[in-house]
């Protein structure tokens, strides 16, 4: 069991194309780290420098009270499940997980108590004579596991091993994994690019943008008090609604210095369809576009009549001016419809204007 | 090539490319370099001396008839060899391509060509060409033609296509049924479906698509007629009657075996290495268009 | 498709049958001529079924040859075919798969200009530098020996780019699970490369083995003594008489011995085959 501290670390490529510009990461022992954001943010480098696959090019990396910048990856003591699996496809399942051990010259009954042990626990019992090539997407996954787990490793190293599988399997193979890491309390960093799946995973969670972090800590409260404008609309979903706090609409409703900050954020759940204004918080006016009825809530898209001006995101898909609204699924408003919608004022997310700093109203 | 997980190691990398370095270097670098070498030299009748004469011996090679003639014989050789093995193959392929049964079997018959060596392959052809014993010898002088590749230089070239084009239909073959098979069915079915029947389907759909493969093989064909064939011309006319069957790379081989004329030898196969380049470049032309294709 | 040909099938039927008559007829009557006496063959009344001297004509041919043109028996020809095919296969195979090895998956000064020496070789095929070839081979003092037959010929660079072709195909994250088992570059090869090469060596195998087989101009070169010579050689020395004295039934009971192993080796493997033939010319 180890904890995992990364300090300062950066790489960048002879090219002179910067991939990781100084993260700092405290993974304490046990812990289920997640590093999550957009494709080509660094994420996977940075698990990949972890795993000794990529050199460093400064900074520090530490597992359990050990340097390892320069160690190889079979000597970290950590284990990595991939996103193609990498099973060897000429060895049987058994084999497959024994093969590492093997290597390290471990007794064959040995081998053989780890590997029956990893099969029962992940249901492969049946399987390990056959080869990778004869079973399922779901089977696999779990064999790359079970390569992971009989190793008994201090940090197991997830690279968004879930995104190879159709949507169903992948959600429960998101709890299996979650249920396991429990059960084994080995500290875990894990990369993934659907922020839904970092929500339900993460004990720590760190989210990453052009190779820097933008925002570490516990899921909830990042999504309660996001750091960046970044942050705000890459975690959640749909994501949140910007505008800037200067325009005609928004700027009398919100008054004083908050106005000064530069982009109001609302999430779309956060706001309710009324034509009161609750005080101290924002009411707007929206024609409504398009509606979506997904059941249990219905998601509401808007224009808003006056100032079309919004804030363009990074990775918010939302064009200028629009704003999403998320209603239970009993209301039924209508395509063409005036209507106003008002968040309270504790449901208020203020950032600056250049986005990078969250403002405490 | 770039982007692969690469492992450390220089001496260990350096220990597995030395044997295929050091045979490369050894046994075709080295020869060609001293062929380029030679082919700048002359030397006297004894092999005394040796003196450094540029192009002349190019130059002389160029004045030969002789060389002028092996030129037409190689063109007029490799015409013949590559049009009949392309159509012949492509005839097979199309037909074999069809959906019918027994498929299997007369492609393990067809492909047996293809492991016969040339030199086997010629032997077996003039056992059918022999005047006076050979069963097709003796079928064409009974209707009057007097069959003797031995002293008829037409008649030797007939008999050296033949075999070349018989060792060669396996491989235009095989890449032709590739080529076909590769063609995706809806295509077709899209034209069928527009109204054009099978001839007009083969000319204006099918047989544009295979021209990659057509393009490919052509220059392999050429390569082939060219090269590959000195096993079935010494063994069948050895270039004779009088040169007539005696192609390029032939005329190296008598040339270099009689070993009077050093430098002209070195000089023609200059020559060659660049025919061969020039091959190699227009494949790879070939090749790079596939990857974009 | 779903065609109304108003005679099926036959058309393909007829070209191909004319096909397989155009391509099998010499190899069959090779082996019938090879079952006949030889005044039966000379006269030119061979008949078109089986003679009853297949038995003794084999056995002398492999025992003894024929005593005229060459002194050599077939057999010992048959196993100095066997011994270049083989060698000169399995040489290609072991030092292109290396290279390949190294130029994928090592990172070292000079790999591209590796890479690329190897490459041109393809522009230099034996026919064009025969005689310095043959120079140096002799100056090595391999003439008439089988490393003088084999050597040479074993520098590849289709192979070479066959198996570069392959390993880049190899995901790179069975490299890098390799490591974290603990496997280093040695381990990686035969553990996990060489097991996965396995149906690219077989197709290389059958491709070379044949190329090997049917060399003419190299040992035609490289061997003087009888006892080295190979079947291909050895079968036009047969037939080497330009008057009728050729004893046709020795010559094509060679014939057929010298097609036997690479026709056996396509019709049997011929999946294999297949696969080799069109994969190295990519």
């Amino acid at each position: 069991m180890a904890n995992v501290t990364l300090r300062n670390v950066r790489k960048a490529y002879p090219n002179g194309f910067e991939a990781i510009k100084g993260v700092d990461v405290d993974v304490a022992d046990g812990q289920f780290c997640v590093l999550v954001g957009p494709s080509g943010c660094g994420k996977s480098t940075l698990l990949r420098m972890v795993a000794g696959l990529e050199t460093i090019t400064s900074g520090e990396i530490n597992i359990g009270g050990r340097v390892v910048n320069q160690v190889e990856p079979a000597d970290r003591d950590i284990a990595m499940v991939f996103q193609n699996y990498a099973l060897y496809p000429h060895m049987s399942v058994f084999n497959n997980m024994a093969y590492g051990l093997r290597n390290r010259g471990m007794k064959e009954a040995e081998i053989k108590t780890r590997v029956e042990e990893a099969a029962r626990i992940l249901e492969l019992g049946t399987m390990l004579t056959r080869k990778p090539g004869q079973l399922s997407g779901g089977q696999r996954q779990r064999v790359a596991m079970g390569r992971a787990i009989v190793r008994q490793p201090k940090v197991f190293l997830f690279d968004e091993p879930l995104s190879n599988l159709d949507a169903k399997l992948r959600i429960s193979m998101r709890v299996e994994i979650r249920k396991l890491q429990r059960r084994l309390n080995v500290t875990s960093i894990y990369v993934t690019h659907d922020q839904l799946e970092a929500m339900t995973l993460a004990d720590i969670l760190v989210v990453m943008n052009g190779g820097q972090v933008e925002q570490v800590g516990n899921p909830l409260a990042i999504y309660e008090k996001p750091a960046t404008t970044f942050v705000a609309s890459f975690i959640g979903a749909p994501p949140m609604n910007l505008m800037s706090t200067r325009q005609d609409e928004i700027k009398p409703q919100l008054g004083g210095s908050a106005v000064e900050a530069g982009i109001l954020g609302i999430r779309p759940e956060d706001l309710a369809i009324t034509d009161q204004t609750p005080s101290g918080g924002v009411a707007l006016s929206l024609t409504i576009d398009a509606i979506e009825r997904v059941g249990a809530e219905t998601f509401v898209y808007g224009s808003r009549a006056q100032d079309q001006q919004g804030v363009a995101t990074n990775p918010g898909e939302l064009p200028p001016g629009e704003v999403i609204v998320r209603i239970p699924g009993t209301e039924a408003p209508a395509i063409g419809q005036k209507i106003r919608v008002a968040a309270v004022r504790n449901k208020l997310h203020l950032f600056s204007g250049d986005g990078r700093k969250r403002i405490e109203i | 090539m770039e982007n692969r997980a690469i492992f450390p190691g220089r001496l260990l990398a350096c220990l597995l490319v030395f044997p295929q370095l050091a045979v490369s270097l050894i046994f075709f670098y080295w020869p060609a370099a001293q062929a380029l070498w030679q082919s700048f030299l002359v030397q006297d009748a004894f092999g005394l001396s040796t003196e450094f004469v540029w192009f002349e011996n190019y130059v002389n090679l160029l004045k030969t008839p002789e060389y002028y003639h092996a030129i037409g014989t190689t063109f007029f050789f490799s015409l013949l060899v590559v049009f009949f093995s392309l159509a012949i193959g492509l005839l097979l392929a199309v037909m074999a391509n069809r959906n019918i049964a027994g498929v299997q079997i007369y492609r393990t018959f067809l492909i047996i060509p293809y492991a016969v060596a040339p030199a086997v392959a010629s032997v077996l052809f003039i056992f059918m060409f022999q005047p006076g014993l050979g069963m097709i010898a003796r079928a064409l002088q009974r209707n009057g033609i007097d069959w003797n590749p031995v002293l008829n230089g037409n008649h030797a070239m007939i008999l050296i296509v033949i075999v070349a084009v018989w060792n060669q239909i396996s491989y235009n073959f095989l890449f032709f049924l590739a080529g076909l098979q590769s063609i995706p069915k809806s295509v077709i079915e899209a034209a069928a479906i527009d109204g054009a029947r099978p001839m007009r389907r083969f000319w204006t759909i099918v047989f544009p698509l295979l021209s990659p493969t057509t393009f490919f093989l052509i220059v392999v064909n050429i390569t082939y007629a060219f090269f590959n064939t000195l096993g079935i011309i010494d063994t069948a006319t050895e270039g004779g009657p009088n040169g007539s069957t005696s192609t390029l790379v032939y005329k190296v081989f008598l040339d270099g075996k009689a070993g009077s004329d050093l430098g002209g030898s070195a000089a023609q196969s200059v020559i060659l290495m660049i025919i061969v380049v020039a091959l190699t470049a227009v494949q790879f032309r070939y090749v790079e268009k596939k990857v974009h294709y | 498709m779903v065609e109304h040909r108003r005679f099926g099938n036959l058309l393909p039927h007829l070209v191909l049958i004319a096909g397989v008559i155009v391509v099998a007829f010499p190899v069959y009557l090779a082996i019938i001529a090879s079952t006949h006496d030889n005044s039966v063959i000379a006269n030119g009344q061979m008949p078109l079924y089986p003679g009853g001297h297949a038995l003794e004509t084999y056995w002398n041919t492999i025992m003894s040859g024929t005593g005229k043109t060459t002194r050599e028996p077939v057999g010992s020809m048959l196993l100095s075919s066997l011994i270049m095919a083989v060698g000169i296969a399995l040489g290609k195979i072991a030092i292109s798969i290396i290279s390949a090895y190294a130029i994928v998956f090592f990172n070292f000064p000079f790999r591209m200009a590796t890479f690329w020496t190897i490459f041109i070789t393809l522009m230099l095929p034996v026919e064009v530098r025969i005689f310095p070839t043959y120079k140096i081979t002799s100056d090595l003092h391999m003439l008439d020996s089988y490393s003088g037959l084999i050597l040479p010929l074993i520098a590849s660079a289709t192979a070479t780019l066959l198996f570069r072709q392959f390993f880049m195909t190899v995901p790179k994250e069975l490299v890098e699970a390799s490591k974290m088992d603990g496997a280093g570059p040695i381990r990686f090869f035969f553990d996990t490369l060489l097991p996965l090469s396995v149906t690219n060596i077989a197709a290389l195998f059958v491709i070379l083995f044949i190329y090997g087989w049917n060399q003419y101009l190299w040992p035609l070169l490289i061997t003087t003594r009888d006892d080295m010579q190979t079947i291909v050689i050895g079968i036009k020395k047969i037939i080497d008489v330009k008057d009728a004295l050729t004893e046709w039934s020795v010559a094509m009971a060679t014939a057929v011995l010298a097609m036997l192993p690479p026709v056996a080796v396509v019709v049997l493997l011929q999946r294999l085959f297949v696969k080799g033939l069109i994969e190295t010319e990519k």
